[in-house]
Order: C-alpha cells, then sequence, then structure tokens
C-alpha cells in the first residue's frame, strides 16, 4: 500500500490525468495519497499553512461518482478533474484560510473565491490546501513568512526560494502534483530553479488577477507550479483565459500551450542569450549548467544568438521604485477597521490613527515595512517624478530592449536565478543581497513577458538544482512550453529521468526528525 | 467655536472683489456602481449594497462602468467640454474609513472632460460665462456617522458608523476656472451656476439631481481681493453646501467674513470650512494646503479609458436641447410675458404646460390650469404639481367640455376635484355629479324675472344704460340655479329681456 502511494505521489499530472481517466485509479486514491504525504513529511518541509483535507476528499470523491456513472457525467469531466493542487496563500479560497503570509490576515476568511479557484473547482481539481509563501508575496526565500519559513526539500538547512517557496517545496516534495503560485518579480521561476521544478509566468494579463492578493498590480501574475512542462501547459489552460472581473486580463485567448509543450523540436528556432543576464555575478555551477543547455540546444537544431538588452543594469533599481510604489498604496487597505488583526494602543488617545498605527506596527513585518516605508517616499509629492516617473521610463526602455531582441530570436535564455539555493538565514539581514537574486527574473516582469523556468541540472560544487530562465514575446507563451518540453526532454534522457529522482529520500530523512519539530502550523 | 467677525455686504463690496471657484460632485444613477456590480441605489439598509470590491477585500479588483463613463462623456459635452481620447484613473492615497481601500480612485491629471464653459442666465437676464477647468470622473466615498462626540465630528466620537451603500457610486465631479467679475452678484451667481448644472445633469438623465439626498454637491471657494489687484487672495472652501439657497448664503457669508479678516489686517487662512444653515455661517474645519500629499499615481488596476472620436459622436447626438436654449424657445412659442413665464418655471410646470399643448390645449389655457388651479392644488397636497395626476388630456377634455358650453368654470373646478378624487373622467363625472349647465332658456327666464323682481333698482339702472350693473341680478340668477347656469346666456337673455344693447 505504502509503495503504491509513493508511486501515485511521483507521477505527473498529465499521467495521472490518464490513469484517473482509464480508471485505474480513483480521484480519491490519488487525494489520499498526496494527503498522506503531506502528514509524513510537511512537520520539517512546512510547505502547507493549511492543509484542506476534507473538502479535498469529497472533491476527489464526486469526480470517482461522475467516473463511475459513466456517460454525459464522465465526459464532461475536465481532463485534470480529480488531480490535485496546491494553492499559494495569496490566493483568496472560500472555505479556507488566506493569510498572505501574514499575522495581519491571520484567521481571515475571504467571502469569495478567486477567479483561478473557481476554474480549479469547475475543473474539479481537488485543493489540497494553502502553501506558505514570504509575507504578502515580499521576498525570495519564503523566510519572510509570519509562520515559519519553507525549506527546501533539496537540504532542509536552505531555502526553497520565494516568495513561492511553499508551492514549489511542495511539488518539489511530492506533496502535489500541481500547485498555484504568484510572480511579481520572480516568485513563481526563482522558487522552480532553486528546488529543481518548473515554474511559469504567463504573459500579464494571460491569468486572471482577481482574488491574488495584489503586492504590486502592474507586475502580478499567477501561474503554474508543475514537475513538467507538460503539466504546466495543462495548468495555464486551466486557469487562463479572459476574465470580465480584471479589466488588465486580455481578451484574446491562446490555448494552444499543450500543443506547443508536445510539439517536440526546436530545429530551426532562433534561440537568444541575453548578454547582460550571465557570466559575472553568476555563480559557477550554475554558469556551467547554463551552456550545457545551451549546447544541447544547439545540438537538437535550435540556432544560438547573443542579443543584448543594454538596459537591463537598470532593471532592478527601477522594480524597487515601482514594486514598492504600488505596494505601499495596495497595502493600505489593512487597517485592522474592517478585517483582519486589530490591534488597540497600548496607552494614550484612541483614536482612528492611532488603531491603524498600531494594528499596522503589529500585523506587518519588516520586509513589508520597508517596502511601505519606501514606496510612500518614492509617491510623495516632489519626488514622485525623480522616482516613480524614472523608473516608468525605464520600464518603457526595457520593453523597446525586449523587442529588439525578440526581432532576433524567437525565445531568449538566461539563467533563472545568479546562485543556487541558499543557507535559511544568510541574507536573512542584508536585504539587498536577497533582492539581486531576482535580477534575471524581474526584467520579464517589467515587460509583462511570460517567463519559463525549468531543471537545468545539479550545480557541481554544491550538488543543488539549477534552473534555465525561457523568455518569449508577449502572448507567445506556446513558444516557452514548445522549447521548454524540448529541453527537458533532453536533459532527462541525459540524467536517465527526471532531475527530482536525485533529490534526497526526504520521508526518510524526515522521519527521524519528526518527533522533535513542532510541526508546522498546519 | 468663536463666532467670527464679519463686515456688511455692501461694506465688503466697496473694498473688494471677489473671486468665486466651483466643484460640483454629481452622482450617476447608473443601475450599478463605478467599479462594482454592486446595485447604485440610495436609502437602504446601511451596508447592503455592497460586494467584495466595495468593501475592498484582499485581492479585488475595480472594473470601469461604461455606462458612467457615457454618463460622464454627456456631461462634459452639455459643458461645452472637450473630451479626452483617452484617459486614466489615478490612486488618491489617504488613511480614513470611509474609503475602504484607503484610497479613492478618481482622475487626476487626465480628466475624461475638460476646457468647457457654461452660460449662466442671471435673473435679470444678464449672461455671465463660467468657465470650465475639467469634469472628472470618480468613486463617492462611504458614510461616516460619528457617534457620541459634539457635533458629529470624529473628533471626540466615541465610535462612528460606516455606511458603504454609498461606497463607490460614481461621481463625475465639475471643477470652474476661477471665476472673476461677478462682483457684488457673486452670491447671485453662485445659486445660478449649481442651478444650472443641476438642471443640465437632470435634463441628461445621468443623475437624479437631488441636493437633499446629495445627488449634487458643491464645494464654494471663495477668495477676495482688493479692487484692482490682479493676484487672488487666500481661499476657502466651503464644503457640501447642499442646497441653491445655501450655496448663495455660503458665498454671501464668506464673503462678509474674509472682508473683516483683510480689515483686521490678518491673512485669510486657507482652509476648508463647514456650512450651518441654523446660523447660516461658517466654522473652520481642516487646514488645506496645496501641499497635501495623496501620493498620486495612475492606478495600475484599471487599462485607460479609450473615447474614440465615433462614440462621443454618437453620444453628442443624443444630448437633448440644453435647458436654458429650450425655455428661450418655449417662451417666444408660447408668447408668454417674462413675469408669466418666470412664476411657470418656478412652480415647476414648464413640462407639464408643453405636454398640454402637445395634447392640443392652447398656450393660455395650460397656464390658466397649471397655474390657476393645480399648483395650489398641489401645494396643499405636498407634492410636485407633476405628479398631481392631472394628466393633459384631462385638461384638454375639460377645457373643451368649457368651450363647448356644456359646463362653465366653476363647474370645471368642480370636475378637476372629482378627476383628483379618482372618480373618472371628467365626462363621466359631470354625468355623475349632474353638472350639466342649464341650457333650457325656461327655467331660466323663470329665474331672471325672479331675480329682477327682487332687484327692481337694478333692473331701473339696466334699462337706463349702465349695463355694467347687470352683474348683480346675474348673480341673482346663477344663485337661484346653484350655479348650474351659462352666465354668458343669463346675461344675454337679461339684456334680451330689457331691450338692452350689450
Amino acid at each position: 500500500m505504502t509503495e503504491l502511494k509513493n508511486e501515485l505521489i511521483r507521477h505527473s499530472a498529465a499521467d495521472l490525468a490518464a490513469k484517473l481517466a482509464a480508471r485505474e485509479v480513483t480521484a480519491v486514491e490519488v487525494t489520499q495519497a498526496h494527503l498522506d504525504r503531506i502528514a509524513d513529511v510537511d512537520g520539517q518541509v512546512n510547505a502547507f499553512l493549511h492543509v484542506n483535507s476534507e473538502e479535498a476528499l469529497a472533491v476527489a470523491a464526486e469526480v470517482d461518482a461522475a467516473r463511475a456513472a459513466g456517460g454525459s457525467a464522465a465526459e464532461e469531466l475536465h481532463a485534470l478533474a480529480g488531480v490535485p493542487i496546491a494553492v499559494k496563500d495569496l490566493i483568496v479560497t472560500i472555505g479556507q484560510p488566506t493569510t498572505a503570509g501574514s499575522k495581519i490576515l491571520e484567521g481571515w476568511h475571504s467571502p469569495y473565491d478567486a477567479t483561478v479557484v473557481k476554474k480549479l473547482r469547475a475543473a474539479k481539481m481537488p485543493i489540497l490546501g494553502k502553501t506558505n509563501l514570504d509575507e504578502f508575496a515580499m521576498g525570495s526565500s519564503t523566510e519572510h513568512s509570519a509562520y515559519g519559513p519553507t525549506r527546501n526539500p533539496w537540504d532542509l538547512d536552505r531555502i526553497p526560494g520565494g516568495s513561492g517557496g511553499g508551492s514549489a517545496a511542495a511539488v518539489a516534495a511530492f506533496e502535489a502534483p500541481l500547485a498555484l503560485g504568484t510572480d511579481t518579480g520572480g516568485s513563481i521561476r526563482q522558487p522552480g530553479a532553486v528546488t529543481g521544478t518548473v515554474g511559469v509566468k504567463p504573459t500579464y494579463g494571460a491569468v486572471s488577477r482577481y482574488g491574488a492578493i495584489a503586492m504590486a498590480s502592474s507586475l502580478d501574475q499567477i501561474g503554474p507550479v508543475s514537475r513538467t512542462v507538460l503539466d504546466s501547459a495543462l495548468l495555464q489552460e486551466v486557469i487562463g483565459g479572459h476574465d470580465p472581473f480584471d479589466s488588465t486580463s486580455l481578451t484574446d485567448p491562446f490555448n494552444n500551450l499543450v500543443d506547443a509543450a508536445r510539439v517536440g523540436n526546436v530545429a530551426g528556432m532562433k534561440i537568444g542569450i541575453i548578454k547582460e543576464l550571465h557570466g559575472e555575478g553568476y555563480q559557477a555551477g550554475v554558469e556551467n549548467r547554463f551552456n550545457e543547455s545551451l549546447q544541447l540546444l544547439k545540438d537538437a537544431g535550435a540556432e544560438i544568438v547573443e542579443v543584448s538588452c543594454p538596459n537591463l543594469k537598470y532593471a532592478l533599481g527601477a522594480y524597487y521604485l515601482i514594486m514598492p510604489s504600488e505596494v505601499s498604496s495596495n497595502l493600505a487597505k489593512f487597517d485592522g477597521v474592517r478585517f483582519g488583526l486589530r490591534v488597540l494602543p497600548k496607552d494614550g488617545p484612541m483614536t482612528i490613527e492611532r488603531v491603524m498605527g498600531a494594528t499596522r506596527a503589529a500585523g506587518f513585518g519588516d520586509e513589508v515595512k520597508r517596502r511601505i516605508i519606501l514606496g510612500t517616499y518614492a509617491l510623495s509629492a516632489g519626488y514622485y517624478d525623480a522616482y516613480y516617473g524614472s523608473a516608468q521610463k525605464v520600464r518603457t526602455l526595457i520593453q523597446r530592449d525586449f523587442d529588439a531582441a525578440f526581432a532576433k530570436a524567437d525565445v531568449l535564455i538566461s539563467p533563472t536565478a545568479p546562485t543556487t539555493a541558499f543557507k535559511l538565514g544568510e541574507k536573512l539581514n542584508d536585504p539587498l543581497a536577497m533582492y539581486l537574486n531576482d535580477v534575471a527574473t524581474i526584467p520579464a516582469n517589467l515587460a509583462g513577458i511570460p517567463g519559463l523556468s525549468l531543471p537545468g541540472g545539479l550545480a557541481d560544487e554544491d550538488g543543488l538544482p539549477v534552473g534555465i530562465q525561457l523568455l518569449a514575446p508577449a502572448r507567445q507563451d506556446a513558444r516557452l512550453y514548445r522549447v521548454g518540453a524540448v529541453l527537458e526532454s533532453i536533459l532527462e534522457e541525459k540524467w536517465g529521468g527526471p532531475m527530482l529522482a536525485q533529490a534526497p529520500d526526504l520521508k526518510n530523512a524526515v522521519l527521524g526528525a519528526v518527533a522533535n519539530t513542532a510541526g508546522g502550523s498546519n | 467655536m468663536s463666532v467670527d467677525a464679519t463686515l456688511s455686504f455692501e461694506e465688503a463690496m466697496e473694498k473688494y472683489d471677489p473671486v468665486l471657484g466651483f466643484e460640483v460632485h454629481v452622482e450617476l444613477n447608473t443601475k450599478t456602481k463605478m467599479f462594482s456590480s454592486a446595485p447604485n441605489v440610495f436609502g437602504d439598509e446601511p451596508n447592503t449594497n455592497v460586494n467584495e470590491v466595495d468593501l475592498g477585500m484582499p485581492g479585488v479588483l475595480p472594473v470601469v462602468n461604461k455606462t458612467a463613463v457615457e454618463s460622464s462623456i454627456k456631461i462634459g459635452l452639455a459643458l461645452n467640454c472637450k473630451i479626452a481620447e483617452t484617459c486614466r484613473f489615478a490612486r488618491k492615497n489617504y488613511f480614513y474609513p470611509d474609503t475602504p481601500k484607503n484610497f479613492q480612485t478618481s482622475q487626476y491629471d487626465e480628466p475624461i472632460a475638460y476646457d468647457g464653459y457654461l452660460d449662466i442666465e442671471l435673473e435679470d437676464g444678464t449672461v455671465f460665462r463660467v468657465e470650465i477647468e475639467r469634469a472628472h470622473m470618480e468613486e463617492d466615498a462611504g458614510k461616516l456617522t460619528h457617534m457620541g462626540g459634539a457635533a458629529g465630528r470624529i473628533q471626540g466620537a466615541d465610535y462612528s458608523l460606516v455606511d458603504y451603500n454609498r461606497s463607490g457610486v460614481p461621481l463625475v465631479e465639475i471643477v470652474t476656472k476661477p471665476i472673476e467679475g461677478a462682483g457684488s452678484r457673486a452670491p447671485e451667481l453662485a445659486k445660478a451656476y449649481v442651478a444650472a448644472v443641476r438642471e443640465i445633469v437632470k435634463n441628461l438623465g445621468v443623475s437624479d439631481a437631488k441636493m437633499e439626498r446629495g445627488n449634487v454637491r458643491c464645494d464654494a471657494n471663495v477668495s477676495l481681493r482688493p479692487h484692482g489687484r490682479e493676484r487672488f487672495g487666500i481661499r476657502s472652501e466651503t464644503k457640501n453646501v447642499n442646497s441653491l439657497r445655501a450655496v448663495e448664503h455660503a458665498v454671501r457669508y464668506e464673503i462678509q467674513r474674509h472682508a473683516a479678516v483683510l480689515d483686521s489686517g490678518e491673512p485669510v487662512i486657507q482652509e476648508t470650512r463647514h456650512w450651518h444653515e441654523d446660523t447660516r455661517s461658517t466654522t473652520s474645519g481642516r487646514p488645506k494646503s496645496d501641499a497635501d500629499d495623496y501620493r498620486y499615481f495612475p492606478e495600475p488596476d484599471l487599462v485607460p479609458v479609450v473615447a474614440s472620436r465615433e462614440w462621443v459622436e454618437e453620444l453628442r447626438a443624443t444630448l437633448p436641447e440644453p435647458p436654458a436654449e429650450r425655455r428661450k424657445r418655449l417662451k417666444e412659442a408660447w408668447g408668454y410675458s417674462d413675469l408669466e413665464f418666470r412664476d411657470v418655471v418656478n412652480a415647476g410646470v414648464m413640462d407639464s404646460i408643453e405636454e398640454t399643448i402637445a395634447a392640443g390645449a392652447s398656450a393660455d389655457v395650460a397656464r390658466k390650469w397649471w397655474m390657476g388651479e393645480i399648483v395650489g392644488r398641489a401645494k396643499v397636497a405636498d407634492v410636485d404639481p407633476s405628479e398631481l395626476g392631472v394628466t393633459p388630456q384631462v385638461i384638454v377634455e375639460l377645457n373643451k367640455l368649457v368651450e363647448d358650453g356644456k359646463i362653465n368654470n366653476k363647474m370645471a373646478t368642480q370636475v378637476l376635484d372629482g378627476v383628483l378624487a379618482g372618480e373618472g373622467t371628467p365626462a363621466e363625472i359631470v354625468e355623475k355629479r349632474g353638472l350639466a349647465v342649464v341650457s333650457d332658456d325656461g327655467p331660466l327666464l323663470e329665474a331672471i324675472d325672479a331675480a329682477l323682481a327682487a332687484q327692481p333698482d337694478v333692473a331701473e339702472k339696466i334699462r337706463g344704460g349702465k349695463v355694467q350693473a347687470i352683474g348683480a341680478i346675474v348673480g341673482g340668477v346663477m344663485k337661484a340655479t346653484r350655479g348650474q347656469a351659462d352666465a354668458g346666456r343669463v346675461r344675454e337673455l337679461i339684456l334680451e329681456k330689457l331691450g338692452v344693447q350689450g
């Protein structure tokens, strides 16, 4: 039985879907196997902030009943019906708490579902629970969660990336075959890179943001987290499409993603190396794996060209003005008046301003406060033009750089992150070092273009996962899936199987330690 | 709360030249709110017309109400504004519990309508052009009720109640350029301007335009400068002056107060003022400086609003005739005197008269009925004349009965009462109440003989040529016939009987 479950959790979403359709396995079995795995290992990983067993099993049972009934009930089931999924706790859900990783929302239940959650429910995908994140998605390590850090399944002393470390670690630790993430400056792709998983930030507007608690509205995008490129394509097709509740959502659908992931060749495609996004500042092991991937793509018939995006050197600076500016406004609503935490001042007069102040002082962590203060300053009269205004100009220049680059190449390529996973606590007190982790992922958010990170092998010096990032022009997400699937298949052939097969046996490593831990906040 | 010193208005005008400016907020009567699908309805139970968007719950996004944009464009066009081809919303950031997001989504440097004007006709016919700086879209805030403190202010309140039903109601804010040269007519102009804006939005059908409900709210800016000086003085902004009369009074009061401050050698403080209807005065609100920092930036959750020229022209073609032009046209067509027409307008029966004329009545007949009969009855019933229940057809029918000699004027008013009492159509009421004019001369002649016999001296006067004395005899006949005689016919018969030429 244990072996069977162990097998089930190691399947890709596509394989599980096929097995479910063939009635080789039931949705309840698949869901229970993942819930068991969560119970077994999440005390160490701390990927989940809330586990939603009852509802997940009920949805799975519905799927099984529909399949058993046969006829139209079975035919109407979505291809991924019964395939369980984890949801980043920045995305609101009815029936489960949504914390955004913050004390200020502790115990809050949303009265409405995010559009993507409605779509998961419509597809009858059991929602396993809500995953950990840096508070309000601000961070690159998940250490800024108010509910304790998530640990990297490859090495429990290391960070799983951030902000979506919970979703990436859950998928890497086989606690879920799929997860939803959000990506404002790399929060899906960088955790994917350091946990050896696949993560995609779709084109801005490809997936509705309605119900994703806003960090920086003009940069945020919900996207898939998975262990294979095909699985991400399947998931993006579930969650994508126009949403009348999100004015920034694109009206023209592009749902040829799964087909693209199955094309299987890159012959004649031009793949551009971004001169500014590798080399100096990148760990040697990262650089080696990157070069190896380039060679493999070249061998597969792709043409490798070099492109330059000279304004990318301003990207991090522009990002750290635009993002906190929007943060300062988006997070103003957390004031203790209508929902969430309310803290009364210890002494002195009880005015609304002082209650708001006390609530925000107690409810927000340091990184959130840092960004609110930075953004408030950047938007202030007299500074607006110099800071926010200039940053928006940089953004336009970066978009033009990408336009020029995509005139020369179909897809651009770079390492996803400059380093492999660092140790917990290593950069916690050095915000600038932490911010530099996103140097390769931020440009896609500023330009609104799609980006995908997939496992590129293990770094020689530390044996930890390296991510390869692919970028495509806006609306051309399909190209990412096509090239990503090909590179994945060549690499897996080279490795003799999925890279995650090389990850340490987490369950055995963890078993001895379980008794000594508090076991997350499930 | 100290009482501010004031100068007499006349003295203030002698010494100073007022400059005005108005911000008029118009609540649109769209079905749903500016950025959400919640109903836009006034007067319901608090916090019932809200959804997650209006409450600013985590994760929500705004979506622009297209009808609100249409209404805004119509207002812009009616104010002779240019309409921006594309414009954006911005966030006005401030912490206050009437805005659930702690920012208001408004337009900042890209209003949908700009550079317009409105010609205001004052009572004596003088036309004053008010330049419109801009008309922009925004969302209304929720309504706070401060409990337990003094004067309903947040300072010192024990607690405050918030009703978010109004939160997100679409608003258009119309901002004038500084209005110079109004002189002593400034208070009158202020009232006339707000009245004109109110009339325009009502006429467009884009707002219920009820000031008492806050559908139209006025902030009045006043500053004074010595005569001959170009530079403006420091202004005060009197908030939420919510009746036309109050607008006039507030501007007058602020002129008098500023004049006293300036006379004392002190500078006017730039601040908001609160209007108090009971004392007809203002008190100091919060200091307002141009340095108030709302950290405006473009609303990243909304895409720009694009108003294609084709769309704007389509909307322009649907605009009703401007109220001022319409009045001018109707006054000429109806041939009323200035006084008659003004009374009609003030009584609020211009539309009803127009409909009655369209139904077949003459202009004079329509005015006679509406002004002579219906307005007074409406006043007693405390409703708008148009809501009393008299249709144009009723008036046409009544008038025809009179013209055909079937009933006389006195009976007609009784028939009208019958109509209002729901007794049926005028013809039915004439029938039911037995109100037909007595047209058989027999009974009349008897009554005439009796009346002449009762007043022989009057009969003698008439015979002697004093025909004007006939009234007493006619009156006697009418009395004897309980008003059912046709007075004209009675007169004819009397003259005939006495052998006198009428």
